[in-house]
């Protein structure tokens, strides 16, 4: 076995042998009144801020609110299921819900559940994590075509979020799958797609995609991007291990891997686009052997940006895409490279489209929002009124993750990010604006519960959340899988409900 | 009391070749068929097995000394058994040192940053897989490594580890706020 399991043991124990100061500090600050503090969302955005927040400050308490039954956020759903070792992080978060000063509140949404106005008089801080469910979309004609889903959505589906079990994307009809987009979603789609089943059966993956995806006819995957290799927004892990894919034959035109010098100097200024060209063109070259046997085919498809989707014979569901040829021109404002069209069109044969151009936040009442980058504005996470130059600071309100810096990064990221949103928080309680006058205290937790009784909302703690979990485990070994996902919500609630 | 961890680590590591398949199914949220994932992990981890048993005889004799230099700067300095990687010194230690993904080479959070080149240059080449996750590493220097992947041996004794500085800023780029 690997390490992943040795050490969690041991950090176990170790715990169990020296308390640290989780264990040891509530004690410590009992002697006054506690910092409340609510965050919104449980992925990692959440979980980091939670955990840096009880390092932190000796006196805070904090609850973390998810409108899903189950923890994680994109942990769960997002992080693709032959990635197990990325999800090892929810160990680390499950520590954090353990600590006696944080607690765990599922199915409970901001919006109609708990508005932001009764949570700002309910806690002193509240911190938005809530992170980003929506999609960007082109806006181009066809858009609403069957057979076109967001990468979202079809990530949701195999992950077995309950949002998205019954989006039966329709794997039987074609040979031919588009991927709109060259980042790690794209790939991860791009990989589930190909990746042998029986290598993707012993994963978390949705009992109901597994079985779709066994019976998939689709042989072929293009992954187009705008841009070429250089500007190619994956990272070369995920590059790597699609490139390395069983029975998969990569098709990469060597044409497309011409550089000019505003690429190499591109590269220069960024270990990871050098990495990741050199990768595309140790792919491109290394000429496999296109034999006749049943191997499916990956196609980079590079300097072409969609331009309309064409329905296919039945007038409803998705045939084509066209796609207009590019070329890397420098944009004089922002001095990168970008794509325009060359008047050159063609089109691209396919039966299903995932479009995977980025994922996209979406605003609550009472929250300033930027529509055009499509997070909150803030400052250091601080939220401020709007994005003019005279907007305020908006008291005891924070934002952390997605929804403050936009849909990109790795799990790691958010841990600098939360690290930067505790840090304001910390600062403004020691100055003293945060916290209200001694004689209106805000309730924290005993007055999230008050609003949560009157809205009759039933609530899922965490331990209520470990017995999802250990029941997902246990179906998930009669299938020799890490777990059996529950996909709905009927389902997630009745289990957590059980005696 | 040092003594005392490296017999517990010996014990763990012991228990955990015992349970052996045991652990495999659902110990551990997620765990379940991670060995197939875990190659190049898994190739270390043996090296450490090995040097762990060499402990056993030579009791704490085969331990070098490591200073972490903290983001605030201060330093601490621990002594690490042989064979021990950086990322489970650090915890054993409580070191604030991240470590997401637990060693199994799919995060960058135990980010290190070597402060000497000499002791850089004493270290094997970090394998694609490493490089692949320090390519998103925080705060990437010319001698930076994982922590779970630099493994304690007698010529690293003395050496001096730095945790990258949280500096970046998330901000909107250029915005400066009236005061209120």
């Amino acid at each position: 076995m690997g390490r992943g399991v040795l050490l969690p043991r041991a950090r176990r124990l170790m715990l169990f042998l020296r308390p640290t100061s989780f264990s040891t500090s509530a004690s410590a600050a009992s002697t006054r009144e506690p910092l409340h503090v609510c965050v919104v969302g449980s992925g990692p955005a959440g979980f980091y801020t939670a955990e840096k927040m009880l390092k932190g400050h000796e006196g805070v308490q904090v609850d973390i609110i998810d409108r899903l039954p189950t923890p994680f956020g994109l942990v769960r759903s997002g992080v693709a299921p032959d990635h197990p070792e990325t999800k090892i992080v929810v160990n680390q978060f499950s520590r954090v819900a353990a600590n006696a000063r944080c607690s765990f509140f599922g199915n409970v949404t901001l919006g109609s559940d708990v508005s932001l106005s009764e949570l700002r008089r309910t806690y002193d801080v509240v911190v938005l994590a809530y992170g980003a469910e929506s999609d960007r979309s082109f806006g181009i004609p066809g858009e609403d075509l069957r057979g076109i889903h967001s990468a979202r959505e079809f990530v949701w589906w195999y992950n077995g979020h309950p949002d998205m079990y019954n989006l039966a994307p329709d794997l039987r009809s074609t040979e031919s799958a588009v991927v709109l987009g060259q980042g790690n979603v794209a790939l991860d789609v791009a990989r589930i797609l190909l990746r042998c089943t029986t290598e993707l059966a012993s994963t978390d993956i949705a009992g109901y995609a597994l079985d779709a995806l066994r019976s998939s006819t689709i042989k072929k995957v293009f992954l187009v991007g705008r841009r070429g290799p250089v500007q190619a927004a994956c990272t070369a892990k995920e590059l790597r291990e699609i490139l390395g894919l069983k029975n998969v034959h990569v098709c990469i035109k060597e044409a497309d891997l011409v550089t000019s010098p505003a690429d190499k100097e591109e590269m220069t200024n960024s270990r990871i686009k050098r990495r990741v060209y050199e990768l595309l063109s140790k792919a491109a070259t290394v000429h496999q052997e296109k034999s006749n046997d049943d191997r499916k085919e990956l196609h980079f498809v590079f300097f072409r940006k969609p331009t309309r989707f064409l329905p296919s014979e039945d007038g409803s569901t998705v045939g084509a895409v066209e796609l207009e040829k590019t070329l890397l021109k420098d944009d004089e404002v922002t001095g990168k490279q970008v794509a325009v069209g060359t008047g050159d069109f063609e089109e691209l044969k396919c039966g299903l489209v995932l479009k995977s151009i980025g994922y996209k936040s979406l605003p609550i009442e009472g929250l300033p929002f930027d529509k055009y980058r499509g997070v909150v504005p803030n400052l250091r996470g601080r939220i401020l009124s709007s994005e003019s130059e005279t907007a305020k600071v908006e008291p005891g309100l924070y934002v952390v993750g997605w929804l403050k810096r936009g849909p990109t990064g790795i799990v790691a990221t958010n841990l600098h990010c939360a690290e930067e949103t505790v840090a304001s928080i910390l600062e403004d309680d020691k100055k003293g604006v945060v916290r209200a006058s001694s004689d209106s205290k805000r309730p924290g937790r005993r007055g999230l519960l008050e609003i949560l009784e009157q809205k009759n909302t039933r609530y899922v703690p965490f331990n209520d959340w470990e017995k999802i979990d250990a029941k997902e485990k246990t179906l998930g070994q009669l299938n020799n899988k890490p777990r059996e996902k529950i996909t709905t919500w009927d389902e997630l609630l009745k289990v957590a409900n059980e005696e | 009391m040092l003594s005392r961890i490296s017999q517990l680590g010996t014990r763990l590591l012991r228990e955990t070749r015992a349970a052996g398949n045991l652990t495999s199914h659902g110990s551990s949220y997620y765990q379940g068929q991670l060995s197939r994932h875990l190659a190049p992990a898994k190739s270390i981890l043996f090296s450490t097995a090995a040097s762990s048993h060499h402990d056993e005889t030579s009791q704490n004799k085969e331990k070098i000394s490591v200073t972490f230099v903290n983001k605030d700067g201060t330093e601490q300095t621990i002594s690490v058994p042989v064979g021990m990687s950086m990322l489970e010194a650090a915890h054993e230690n409580d070191i604030e040192l991240e470590g997401a993904c637990e060693g199994s080479l799919a995060c960058s959070t135990c980010h290190v940053i070597v402060m000497d080149v000499k002791d850089y240059n004493k270290l094997e080449d970090p394998t694609d897989e490493e490089n692949d996750m320090l390519d998103l590493a925080f705060g990437l220097t010319e001698t930076s490594r994982l922590g779970c992947q630099v493994i304690a041996k007698p010529e690293l004794d003395g050496v001096r580890l730095a945790l990258p500085a949280a500096t970046r800023n998330f901000a909107v780029d250029g915005f400066v706020p009236k005061p209120h």
